[in-house]
């Protein structure tokens, strides 16, 4: 007889927490990972996602010759490092955020016009007996403004 | 009563779990989390598409409206604004499809008269993007508060281009995270169209050899895969099959042109703390394919523009 007006309050509250977890994530993007774009502006794109611990996300992008950008990845406190790698087309890595003490921003510029694509990667606690975190990731790009 | 509360929690587990599918179903190519990421060297494109449809999560990120507009910049064009959608047009869009479209050619179009400082298109194009938000539902895109708070900035280009970008973040991020990831896709590819009819339309044919406008026209080839892979990632919406089929007849004409380029090589620049990615790159499109490529654009944005 509890159990059976537990269940339906149980299956409310996980209702209305998922609708707003994307919510949230637009929020954290906002408030957290656009002001790291600094002087760069952003581009108006939203890139975001909820990752669990160990979970991956890939996003290809085109990037032209004599911009200026930066790319800013964030994770949530609650997730353990996120990992980003940037590849060309035949998957050289040109750039990970793992030689550079896991920073959440990198500046570059291309001397001609590139598709690349950026792996991104939130890293595992490796903790068996635990739930594995889960959380929000945002990948923002901003470039310079030429005038 | 105790029927009824049976009944109750069984309504709320099939509305937890439609819920739960709705959500987990968002992001566009979504799968359960695999073990370990296996990286492997494509051979062909074939096998770098099979890739694209195999990885977890995946953001197919078209330029934006704005980075459209910053392109034909610094490639040194001149503004002219017979080349923009007339606002005059923002009520006959009524349909879902048009309206998410005109969102991002009008924005696309607000994005240029900032960057080119013109005052009062600057207000007439946002008021125009907030009328295709405010069609689609999408609540507090575009706020009067920062069309007052545009009005006052006039004059401030910083500011300007913020506003800009925070309303088109406050658009597609409302859409992703409403579930409407096609209506998303379709608003970054009117804004795509916009950016790709503005720049053909100025060209120069006199000054064609060596034309920055022309290279940044050729550098959209690599984002054409990106547009279909967008698209295809929410077929089965009709709209979406509809632009589908106009966008392969335009990488039809892209697919004239040839790109090669050398390897990537990062340097690391200390001084400005920025790596430049090295390389060289080799293009070859004739006036010919030019003139059929602004052709197949125009013919398609006119789809869009004259609904």
């Amino acid at each position: 007889m509890r159990i059976r007006r537990i269940i339906p309050i149980l299956a409310l509250i996980i209702a209305v927490t998922t609708l707003n977890v994307d919510a949230q994530c637009k929020a954290f993007a906002k408030k957290v990972c656009i002001p790291e774009l600094g002087a760069y502006t952003h581009d108006g794109n939203y890139h975001a996602a909820i990752l669990v611990e160990g979970e991956e996300a890939e996003l290809y992008k085109t990037f032209y010759s004599d911009m200026d950008y930066r790319v800013a990845i964030c994770g949530e406190d609650k997730l353990p490092e996120v990992e980003f790698s940037v590849l060309d087309a035949n998957k050289n890595v040109l750039y990970s955020n793992k030689d550079a003490n896991y920073a959440r921003t990198w500046d570059f510029k291309l001397q001609s016009s590139q598709q690349l694509k950026i792996v991104v990667k939130v890293n595992s606690l490796n903790k068996p007996n635990e739930t594995p975190a889960s959380g929000c990731v945002a990948i923002m790009f901003g470039f310079k403004i030429k005038k | 009563m105790n029927r009824k509360c049976g009944i109750f929690s069984k309504i709320l587990i099939v509305v937890l779990i439609i819920t739960s599918l709705l959500v987990g179903c968002k992001s566009g190519g979504t799968k359960p989390p695999k073990e370990e990421a296996t990286v492997s060297i494509p051979k062909d494109k074939t096998a770098i598409v099979e890739e694209i449809k195999q990885a977890e999560k995946i953001f197919n990120a078209l330029p934006s409206p704005l980075e459209s507009a910053m392109l034909i910049k610094s490639a040194d064009a001149k503004f002219d604004q017979s080349l923009l959608n007339p606002i005059g047009n923002a009520n006959n869009y009524v349909t879902i499809k048009s309206m998410a479209l005109n969102l991002g050619i009008y924005t696309c179009d607000l994005s240029f008269a900032s960057l080119y400082e013109q005052t009062q298109l600057i207000i007439d194009y946002m008021n125009a993007a907030k009328k295709m938000a405010d069609g689609l539902g999408i609540l507090k895109a575009i706020e009067q508060s920062q069309i007052d708070k545009l009005e006052e900035n006039i004059n401030n280009s910083e500011v300007i281009m913020e506003i800009v970008s925070e309303t088109f973040m406050n658009s597609n991020s409302y859409l992703a995270d409403n579930g409407q990831p096609a209506i998303a896709a379709m608003v970054l590819v009117g804004g795509w169209f916009e950016g790709l009819y503005i720049s053909t339309q100025l060209v120069d044919m006199k000054d064609f050899n060596g034309n920055k406008l022309v290279g940044r026209i050729i550098d959209q080839k690599l984002s054409i895969d990106i547009l279909i892979n967008l698209l295809e990632s929410n077929k089965g919406n009709p709209a979406v099959d509809d632009l589908l089929v106009q966008v392969r007849k335009l990488k039809v004409v892209f697919d004239k042109i040839s790109i090669t380029t050398s390897k990537i090589r990062p340097e690391y620049n200390k001084t400005s703390n920025t790596t430049i990615l090295k390389s060289e790159i080799k293009t070859d499109m004739t006036p010919e394919v030019f003139k059929e490529l602004a052709t197949t654009v125009s013919d398609i944005r006119k789809t869009f523009v004259n609904n």
